[in-house]
Formats: C-alpha cells, structure tokens, sequence
C-alpha cells in the first residue's frame, strides 16, 4: 500500500526506472524502511496492470522508463488529502509481548521492561546521533534533506514515547505489586502472577 | 581517547551512601561502580529516588561516601579532605544545577570568573578566562548582565560557563534541561557535547530520553543500584546509509 503510494508519488516528479525509484525513495527516508529493486519492479507491474503507471519507453541504456497516468494522479491526490487510518493499529509486538509477560507465570517482567529500555535508548541515541551529523534543518536547501530529518524526527518521537511508556508500565507494575503484595513462595507461580498482576 | 585503554576522569568503586540512622537509614547507593572517560558524555536516568542525585554529589565531592571509593583524575575525594575537595570544585570540576544557582548580586562574567577568584587567580586573569567560557557558550554580550535580567535558558549558559571556565575536565549536571523547553534544553546539551567532544568527563542526570540520548553511553539507576547501560552500536545499517550520503 504504502509502497505503491510512494512510488506514484515519485513518479509525479517525472519518469523514471526502477532503480531510480528506489535510489529517491530512499533519499528521502533514508535506510530507514529499505527497498529492493525487486518490490520495486514487482509494485510498478501492478501498478501497470492497475493503468496507474505505463511504460514510457527505455533511456539509452535500456532502462525500462515508467511514468504516471491520469489515474495514478488522482490516486496521489487522493492518499495526500485522506489519512492514514489509525482505527486500526498495526500490531505491536512489544505491547503483545508485555501484555502476555504479566499474564505469563515466571516472567521476569521488570527485566523484560529494562531489557526493552535500554535497547529502545541506544536506538534513540543512534538516531540523535545521525541528527547531529546531517545538515541542520533550520538551513537545509535540499528538500530531501528535509525530508529524511523529519523522518529521522518521526523515529525519535516514537522512540522517546516508547521509552515514556517503559516507565509508565514500570510505576504502574511496582504500584500494583506494593498494593498487592506477592503471596507466600509456597504457592504456586500461576496464583502468584494472577494474583500480583492484573 | 575514551574507553578503557585511559584511565578514567571520575571513577565510583563499590560506593554505598546511607543517609540517616537505625529506622530512618536510607540506601541512597548499594555498591555502585561507575566510571567516566575523557571526551564522553554519561547520561544517568532512573526513577525519582533512584539515587542519580546522589550519585552526582559524590562525584563533585559536595558529599562523601558511606564506603567505597570515589575519584576524579586519580585523587581519592576522601583522602583529599574538606579543603582539597573544595580546591577540587573550583579547579578540577563543574557543576550545572536544574535552578542554575547563579549569585544573584553578581554579573555574568562575575559569577564565571568566582571559582577563580576564590581559587587564588588574579581578578585580571580570571575575568579574561571567564570571558572566553562566555564565548564558548555564545553569550559574550550578556556577560555584564545580571541573572535576573535573563532567560533561564541564558542563565544555564552562564552556569555551563561557570561549570566548565579554566579548562575543568569533569563536569557534572543534574537536570540541567529541567527547567528549559525543549529547544532551549537542546541548545544546554549542545553545549555540554561540544565541551566533551573537546576532551571533558562529562555526566548528566536527566529523566527524559530525549536528552539522555545525547550521551555515548546511558546508565540506568534503580534502587541505589546500577542495574543495565546502553551498548549503543545499535541501528548500524541506518547510520551507515547516513553516513554515505
Ligand atoms: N539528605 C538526605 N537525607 C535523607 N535521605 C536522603 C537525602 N538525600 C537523598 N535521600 C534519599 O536517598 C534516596 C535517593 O535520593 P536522590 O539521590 O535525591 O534520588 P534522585 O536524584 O534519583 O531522585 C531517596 O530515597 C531520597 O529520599
Ligand atoms: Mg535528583
């Protein structure tokens, strides 16, 4: 879906081949959600078949060059002036693996949380650190250098949000076990996290 | 530069600090080892009443420990005693607090120039290096302002400045964005990088990801305890992409 909006989207610009495709998409959002050349070409054949894009002959060295149709147009304009639907959120695997760690006996959850913390950190830091290294946003010229520094931004607000609720589950599960507190060791692992949890 | 190969600015070994007695005794730190490098940036976070602050104030000698070991470019703070402690904070290292706590009384360039002062240089001499710490946190023209008359992310800049003014190597901040917005907190960071990429310690405590990931590496403190720290070779394929462009 998304890959198919992308590439119409570039297409607006002017005809182009596949590589060519993959080499701006990726200026734009860096490494980030990389694309091989082969989903590239798989989407532009669909796109063909859906007369969105149509063949536009072949540059001097046999590329095969693509351009946009006047439905393809409209189908730009249509993904730019409707949201991205967020009634249904793609699944979250740390979420699931959280939800299932405080119903599952013998999870270590504190450890699961920490473990996530910190990977999540040195991900931002990472992030930060790129940040840092590009062109600053306030003087950039290049748009696709703007481009790529609001995507790097849109990781980093995810990452920051993701850390935030780390320690919102944390607070939550200490509160939790303090005004419940843990049963006896003799019972059983299954009552204990039925019991300190929930 | 940093990593083991040197020894480091500021090194923690085993540090425990009770604060108070019987009943009331509280484990602020259980055992903590903990090291900073020269040209590295610590980022220390944790809960409120996880020890950070602690932590912070035995690195900077404002307080000693329960037991264990605590030195900064090799000198043991206990066996410095009161007086070396306090030459320690005006020549080895800086301090940034959240509330900045300038000298209300005194201008810029004089609250910069203070620990020189106190340390024994000439008036002269220490309001020359306090202009030059003015200029490296970019605010020459405030330097005959009094606090009062700035923003409070000015006054951080004039502390950072203070924290860093004849060439300290160690410079510790607690919260020093907590009471900034974002973008005034961004440039605080900037600066504190600037100082370490140039060959400072440097740690910071701070509560929000954002920031702490400015550091090369962040320490996570729960209990008293160091519990985990950041690797931080993550992500490669993403920085290497940047890194061709
Ligand atoms: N001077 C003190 N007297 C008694 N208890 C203290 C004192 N300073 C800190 N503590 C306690 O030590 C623990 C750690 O405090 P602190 O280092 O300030 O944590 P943080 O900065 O992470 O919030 C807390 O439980 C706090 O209440
Ligand atoms: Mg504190």
């Amino acid at each position: 879906m998304t890959v198919k909006n992308a590439l119409l989207a570039l297409l607006e610009q002017g005809p182009m081949y596949g590589y060519q495709l993959r080499t701006e998409f990726e200026r734009r959002t860096g490494a980030t959600w990389p694309l091989n050349v082969g989903q590239v070409y798989t989407t532009l054949t669909r796109l063909e078949r859906d007369g969105l894009v149509a063949e536009d002959g072949a540059d001097t060295e046999g590329h095969v060059v693509y351009r946009v149709t006047d439905a393809g147009r409209d189908e730009v304009a249509a993904w730019f002036t409707t949201p991205v639907a967020r009634t249904q959120p793609p699944r979250d695997e740390l979420a699931i693996k959280l939800a299932l760690a405080v119903t599952v006996p013998g999870v270590d959850v504190g450890s699961v949380i920490q473990q996530q913390r910190s990977a999540t950190m040195a991900a931002l830091q990472d992030y930060t650190r790129l940040k840092r290294r590009g062109p600053d946003p306030a003087s950039t010229q290049e748009p696709h250098d703007l481009a790529w520094s609001l995507v790097l931004d849109s990781l980093v607000f995810a990452a920051e949000a993701e850390v935030r609720w780390l320690d919102h589950c944390e607070t939550r599960l200490r509160r939790a076990q303090l005004e419940r507190p843990a049963p006896s060791p003799a019972a059983s692992p299954a009552t204990a996290s039925e019991e300190t949890v929930r | 530069m940093s990593g083991p190969a040197s020894s480091p600015v500021l090194e923690l070994r085993d540090v425990t600090r009770v604060h108070g007695e019987g009943e009331a005794a509280v484990q602020a730190l259980r055992g903590v080892s903990f090291a900073a490098y020269a040209g590295e940036l610590v980022a220390v976070m944790g809960p409120s009443g996880s020890g950070k602050s602690t932590l912070l104030t035995l690195a900077g000698g404002l307080d000693t420990p329960t037991s264990g070991v605590v030195s900064v470019e090799g000198v043991d703070l206990a066996g410095a005693g009161a007086v070396g402690r306090a030459r320690m904070r005006r020549t080895s290292l800086g301090y940034v607090f959240q509330d900045f706590n300038l000298i209300p009384a005194l201008t810029a360039a004089e609250n910069v120039a203070l620990p020189l002062e106190l340390d024994g240089r000439s008036g002269r001499e220490a309001r020359a290096l306090a202009r030059e710490a003015l200029a490296e946190v970019g605010i020459t023209e405030l330097a005959d302002r009094f606090p009062d008359h700035m923003s409070g992310g000015q006054q951080q800049r004039v502390a950072i400045a203070r924290a860093v003014v004849g060439e300290r190597r160690l410079v510790l901040a607690d919260e020093p964005t907590g009471a900034l917005d974002t973008e005034t907190g961004e440039d605080v960071l900037r600066l504190l990088r600037a100082r370490c990429d140039a060959g400072a310690a440097g740690v910071m405590v701070t509560h929000e990801a954002r920031h702490a990931a400015w550091a090369d590496r962040v320490v996570f403190l729960r209990d008293g305890v160091v519990v985990d720290e950041t690797g931080a070779d993550h992500v490669e394929s993403l920085a290497d992409a940047t890194a061709q462009r």
